[in-house]
């Protein structure tokens, strides 16, 4: 059972999504087989101006997440996740635990590609 | 002697200005777009590109029958140009790596190699009347901006040429140090703006922290006084030249012509220009 991934600037299910996957400050996680939420800090590589995508992937998959539902998903990010396989889903900026509930009645749309070329998200 | 042109941003007509101090003294120097970005000196000059040689960096690529996927490289790279994707192994992001080398020292299974990748090229130009510049461009999304503009600058071509005219990139970014430094004298160029004001100020900082000597040109004065003036007057900079604001000049440029084909007699006062910081650069070694 995956653990589900949410870009967020709070630290439980109420808070709402933040559209910016690369800076946002944390990542709520869903785990589906405990039916628990938890935070992790999405630290960053501060030296680093560029990149912000790709580290917050790579924090993602170091919390063994294999759902990401985000806003928005910059091509370097997409193509990490996608090589460790984790699904993507796109949304609005909504609270957490409804965003649980519309993806777990199949109601968000899986991302296909990146949706973004900035080098911020 | 190296002379940068230099601004704090785009579009203060840096690029004019260089063009034009490089086709008055075209006989004794050599332009090199350091612009690596957007370099767009071409459609000015019109030469015929006699010469392309690729600029290549060293860049990791990683053996998977060697990686035991321990990650110490992807937490060695201080640029995210690495990521671990799982059963996918190491990922490797060439456009954000510096060709630091940190993630080949590191690894201990000796998967990572480096090798050489093409992060951008050089085109050199002959002109009319034997005249030559090069043209530096970064590859699209690259980070290596700083290494395309180095090898610019050290082109063997440009060897036989007493004047180096560096149009440098915009701002005060480590584009702007790498193609700044090692020159000789700094132009900057500006406008009699609040903008422009603004913008000088950073380059001006900028250069200071570099101990390069300098002077601005002001570029569409419209009134005998004005704000950058009143600056550089303060600051005890001096101001090389002053240029009118004239439509017939935006036209020019809009139709890729130079300066001095609007303004033929300021080919002297360049040329006056050029021999005066030769003094100047001479007498202050
Ligand atoms: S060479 Fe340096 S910048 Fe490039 S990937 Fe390795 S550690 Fe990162
Ligand atoms: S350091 Fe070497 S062995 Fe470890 S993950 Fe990187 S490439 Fe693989």
């Amino acid at each position: 059972m995956p653990i589900i991934a949410f870009p967020s600037a709070g630290n439980d299910e109420n808070a709402v999504l933040d559209l910016r996957f690369g800076r946002a400050k944390n990542f709520v996680l869903y785990n589906e087989n405990t039916k628990t939420f938890s935070v992790v800090e999405n630290t960053q590589n501060m030296q680093a101006n560029q990149g912000a995508g790709i580290q917050s992937a790579q924090n993602i998959l170091d919390n063994n997440a294999s759902v990401l539902i985000s806003g928005n998903c910059g091509p370097k990010a997409f193509r990490v996740l996608n090589a460790a396989q984790v699904q993507i889903f796109f949304a609005e900026a909504k609270p957490i635990i409804e965003l649980l509930q519309d993806y777990q009645q199949g109601l968000l749309k899986k991302a296909e590609s990146a949706n973004t070329e900035g080098h911020w998200v | 002697m190296k002379i940068a042109i230099a601004s704090g941003k785009g579009g203060t007509g840096k690029t004019t200005f260089a063009l034009a101090l490089f086709l008055a003294n075209s006989d004794r120097s050599v332009f090199l777009d350091c612009d690596v970005e957007e370099p767009n000196a071409h459609l000015f000059l019109k030469g015929i590109e006699k010469q392309k040689d690729v600029v290549q960096l060293l860049i990791p690529k990683v053996n998977a029958d060697l990686c035991n996927q321990c990650g110490l490289c992807v937490k060695s790279c201080q640029f995210n140009a690495l990521a671990m994707a799982g059963k996918a192994g190491v990922l490797v992001f060439n456009e954000l790596c510096h060709s630091c080398g940190a993630c080949t020292l590191i690894c201990p299974t000796g998967a990572i190699q480096d090798v050489e990748t093409p992060v951008g090229e050089i085109s050199i130009y002959d002109l009319k009347g034997g005249a030559e510049f090069l043209s530096g461009r970064l590859k699209v999304g690259h980070s290596a901006a700083p290494a395309v503009i180095q090898a610019v600058k050290k082109h063997p071509s440009t060897t036989p040429y007493t004047h180096h005219i560096i149009d440098s990139p915009p701002g005060t970014s480590c584009s702007f140090v790498t193609s700044v430094s090692g020159a000789d004298f700094v132009i900057l160029v500006t406008e009699p703006t609040p903008f422009g004001l603004h913008d000088l100020k950073l380059a001006v900082e900028g250069v200071e922290n570099l101990k390069l000597p300098y002077a601005v040109v002001v570029n569409r004065v419209r009134e005998k006084d004005h704000l950058i003036k009143k600056y550089c007057a303060e600051k005890n900079i001096k101001i090389l030249l002053e240029l009118e604001e004239d439509r017939r000049v935006a036209e020019m440029y809009s139709k890729g012509g130079t300066l001095l084909e609007v303004l033929p007699d300021l080919k002297e006062k360049l040329n006056l220009l050029l021999s005066d910081l030769e003094d100047q650069v001479g007498a202050n070694p």
